[in-house]
């Protein structure tokens, strides 16, 4: 075990964890948007910085390890600052609509990305639908790289896409920028249930958002099995109007990871393909 | 296993284990979130063998891929078993104490030397060598399988060929080593756990055995039969020799899975009655008299199910049913009224505490318990019990209990249809990652992967008959044929072709497949038929067999 201080409180923690982890357990919340339990850090975001005594540059929390007598300040000022800064660059470059967290974020820290422009351009670029099943709409996307991790190493291995280019020109692209059925991509959807900012959507939702008819309020999410092979994965079905309108699967479960494939994912259309449904989203 | 109809692990395990062979299983895209922790303990320093006729996406994957000759698990597995008693490496101390029938094994595997075995299964030595002494020298090791040894006429004898491989170097019973066959279906294993199979009552009790006869006649206040019933294939057995008149089918579709369709057709129609509950109406369906609309029970109504780790998991109502569908369990419940029997009122819960009552594996599962614990394993005797993550830790315990687990010894046999001049070509058949068995589910969603059916061949093959990606060729085997699109695959082997079932509709496959079953769990032999390829010009729309014309 690991003795700490943070924020003036002393706390416990098993050597080899986080000190995310060490404030989770003292209830601190701690912002985060490239940070997932089931993926590698990747310290992309910076959202999550916090004050480490003796260490000149603020640390990410998500990723640096405890050590021994380490003391962590949280909510300084120099924190709210860098936070408060880091979302007002997000905001100000990325539209954020679709980003319930980073939303939250902003408004608790204050950001104003106004400050840097009326409305956020930087990366604004049409919205890519080249499949049946889910978009992608990259002027939406904070680069925080989750995808990438989903669909390589830490889930699904397919390694479909990752970041291309550096600097500004930075983005997720497929090999050679072709659209997602001339790639690798199986998919599968897991960089949809990793993505934070709604940069990734079911093709479903996308439609029913551009039809003003998404409304989250009259959803109900219930859990089951997968109706296909026998793993046994469970699956939350985002129900509105008595339809399939998103599948997820809970991230803590032990037998999904959050993960699902194309069939667990997509393949429930026919439980809703119905001649006297035409009215009902789809 | 041993007397429990289930796979041994827990998927968890796969993830610290140091050898992973998947027999006849394209995991990848056939249990795609089960690869997943064989993906992790890949990434731990698992090593990954293949075995499988095809170079699949699973044995991209391998450390090594055994390309076997489609039938030949049980020559490879015994010849894999000799070497590592020819190597000494089995592990004599678990052999002793917690095995039986040894020496008859030992006898049975002693021609299959690794020279011997690759004039019938293809593998090269030096690979099977390396497989067997990996898998031996392992601290843990998880022998996997799926339909590619089960869908023989020798099904059971190729399943008991791997499971003495696990005996012999003692992976079975505990943490990380297991032996496991993969399910095809969301509750394959629950099926059968509740007895809808012929010789079980729920919990995986004998049918025949007279202390369980008394239990059950005593918790239904009725007598019941002495024997085993039917299970599909002696149903279809019974129907030609006219002593069964009448089928009541509930979610299965028979007209399009079974193999030999033209002769499944005949027999169906040949019924005086015929019953069908599903959520579509299928194909079989379209010949029925009478038709139960179902709800879809994972989602548009309670329950549970049990996976390939044997956990029970619940089920639960998220939409309303369309029109006047009803729940399996109301449409039986309303039956048995109508045939005047006095059943309680029936909801999934209290058919569930029924099992409970009647089945000591399920007895401590309660809803209660498997919402909070997110689906318990079996067995699980009480509400004490958290349920068993890995089974017959038994076998390693001190002193012994139980009884011993029985080797057993078991010879090569090919498929039952060789290959001739005039059927000079292996068929075998399976799933792509994206469908699902005859496609009445997977067909309801778009897919970008989805390509049409296609006829895969091998470079060499599409060579041989000057063939390129597209081209339209008759398949024909001594029972029908289908006429297909080509696809070159080359992760296939010369002579070795491949479709599916998928797009029945389009390519009806099992017109081709044989009807040749295993005698003791009556699957067929999917896996194996033989056939030939005809080219243009041919007639598209004139199939063969009887079945293609409807």
């Amino acid at each position: 075990m690991v003795d700490l201080t943070i924020d003036g409180a002393p706390v416990r923690v098993p050597e080899g964890s986080t000190i995310l982890d060490a404030c989770t357990s003292l209830g601190i919340d701690t912002p985060t948007l490239c940070f997932l339990e089931s993926l590698t850090p990747v310290n992309a975001c910076r959202v999550c910085v916090v004050e480490l005594e003796s260490s000149r540059a603020l640390v990410p929390a998500c990723a640096r390890r405890v050590e021994p007598a380490m003391v962590v300040t949280t909510d300084s000022p120099r924190v709210r600052h860098s936070r408060k800064m880091v979302l007002e660059f997000l905001a100000s470059s990325v539209d954020l609509s679709t980003a319930p967290d980073a939303r939250r974020y902003c408004d608790r820290y204050g950001a104003d990305p106004g400050r840097y422009g009326a409305a956020p351009e930087t990366v604004a670029q049409p919205v890519k639908i080249d499949n049946a099943l889910y978009v992608r709409d990259y002027a939406k996307c904070i680069l925080c790289y989750k995808c990438v991790e989903a669909c390589g190493a830490d889930a699904q291995n397919t390694f479909a896409i990752a970041v291309a280019g550096r600097g500004f020109d930075a983005r997720i692209s497929t090999e050679y920028d072709v659209p997602l059925p001339d790639s690798a991509c199986v998919y599968c959807g897991n960089c949809i249930g990793v993505c934070p900012t709604g940069a990734l959507m079911f093709a479903s939702e996308h439609e029913l958002r551009r039809r003003g008819e998404w409304n989250e309020a009259r959803q109900t999410r219930t859990d089951t099995i997968c109706s296909y092979c026998g793993v046994g994965c469970t699956l939350t079905l985002h129900v509105q109007e008595n339809a399939i309108v998103k599948v997820t699967s809970p991230i803590e479960n032990s037998v999904t990871g959050g993960h699902l494939c194309v069939k667990g994912r997509f393949g429930f259309e026919y439980v809703q393909n119905r001649p006297d449904d035409e009215g009902a989203p789809s | 296993m041993f007397g429990a109809g289930g796979g041994t692990s827990s998927y968890e395990e796969l993830e610290h284990t140091g050898v992973i062979v998947l027999w006849g299983s394209n995991a990848r895209e056939t249990h795609p979130i089960f690869f997943h922790h064989v993906l992790r303990g890949i990434r731990n320093g698992a090593k990954l063998y293949v075995i499988d006729p095809r170079r699949t996406s699973s044995a991209q994957w391998a450390d090594g891929w055994l390309g076997l000759d489609v039938g030949s698990d049980i020559a490879l597995a015994n010849a894999i078993g000799r070497e590592i008693l020819a190597a000494g490496l089995e592990n004599r101390a678990f052999v002793d104490r917690a095995t039986s029938d040894f020496e008859a094994y030992r006898a049975a595997v002693q021609p299959y030397t690794l020279e011997h075995a690759e004039k019938i299964t293809g593998v090269g030595t030096a690979l099977v060598r390396e497989l067997a002494h990996a898998y031996a020298r392992a601290p843990r090791a998880q022998l996997c399988w799926t339909l590619g040894v089960t869908e023989h006429h020798n099904a059971v004898d190729s399943v008991r060929a791997l499971i003495n491989l696990a005996l012999l170097c003692g992976h079975v019973g505990r943490y990380g080593s297991g032996v496991n066959p993969l399910r095809g279906q969301n509750n394959v294993q629950g099926g059968g756990d509740m007895g809808a199979i012929p010789n079980k009552f729920p919990g995986g009790q004998d049918v025949e055995d007279p202390a369980c006869i008394a239990k059950f006649e005593r918790a239904w206040s009725v007598t019941l039969p002495r024997k085993r019933g039917w299970n599909l294939t002696d149903m279809f057995r019974a129907i030609e020799r006219g002593e069964l008149d009448t089928l009541y089918v509930a979610g299965e579709n028979p007209a399009q899975s079974e193999a030999d369709q033209a002769h499944t057709m005949q027999l169906l129609r040949s019924l005086k009655h015929l019953i069908v509950q599903d959520i579509f109406l299928t194909k079989t369906g379209e010949l029925a008299e009478v038709v139960f609309p179902a709800t879809a029970s994972w989602c548009e109504s309670e329950g549970s199910v049990t996976s390939s780790e044997r956990r029970v998991q619940r089920c639960r109502k998220a939409l309303d049913a369309p029109g006047d569908a009803r729940d399996d369990i109301a449409i039986i419940a309303e039956l048995a009224r109508r045939l005047d029997r006095r059943w309680p009122a029936y909801t999934p819960r209290l058919a569930w505490d029924e099992c409970r009552s009647l089945s000591p594996f399920h007895a401590g599962m309660s809803y209660e318990r498997l919402e909070r614990l997110g689906g318990i394993q079996w067995p699980c005797y009480d509400e004490e019990h958290p349920g068993e993550q890995f089974l017959h830790a038994r076998l390693w315990a001190e002193p012994f209990q139980g009884p011993r687990a029985p080797f057993a010894a078991v010879e090569h046999e090919p498929p039952v249809e060789a290959l001739d001049e005039r059927y000079p070509l292996r068929l075998t058949t399976g799933r792509r990652l994206d469908s699902f068995n005859t496609g009445v589910q997977s067909g309801g969603y778009t897919s970008p992967l989805r390509r049409g059916e296609t006829l895969d061949i091998s470079p060499q093959d599409a060579q041989r008959y000057g063939l390129v990606d597209g081209d339209r060729v008759r398949v024909r085997s001594r029972r029908g044929s289908v006429v297909v699109a080509v696809r070159i695959d080359p992760g296939l082997r010369a002579g070795l072709l491949f479709t599916t079932f998928h797009h029945n509709d389009d390519v009806a496959t099992n017109l081709l497949t044989i009807d040749a079953t295993d005698p003791q769990s009556g699957t067929a032999e999917f896996k194996a038929c033989a056939v030939r390829i005809e080219l243009p010009p041919f007639d598209e729309l004139g199939a063969t067999g009887p079945a293609a014309k409807q």
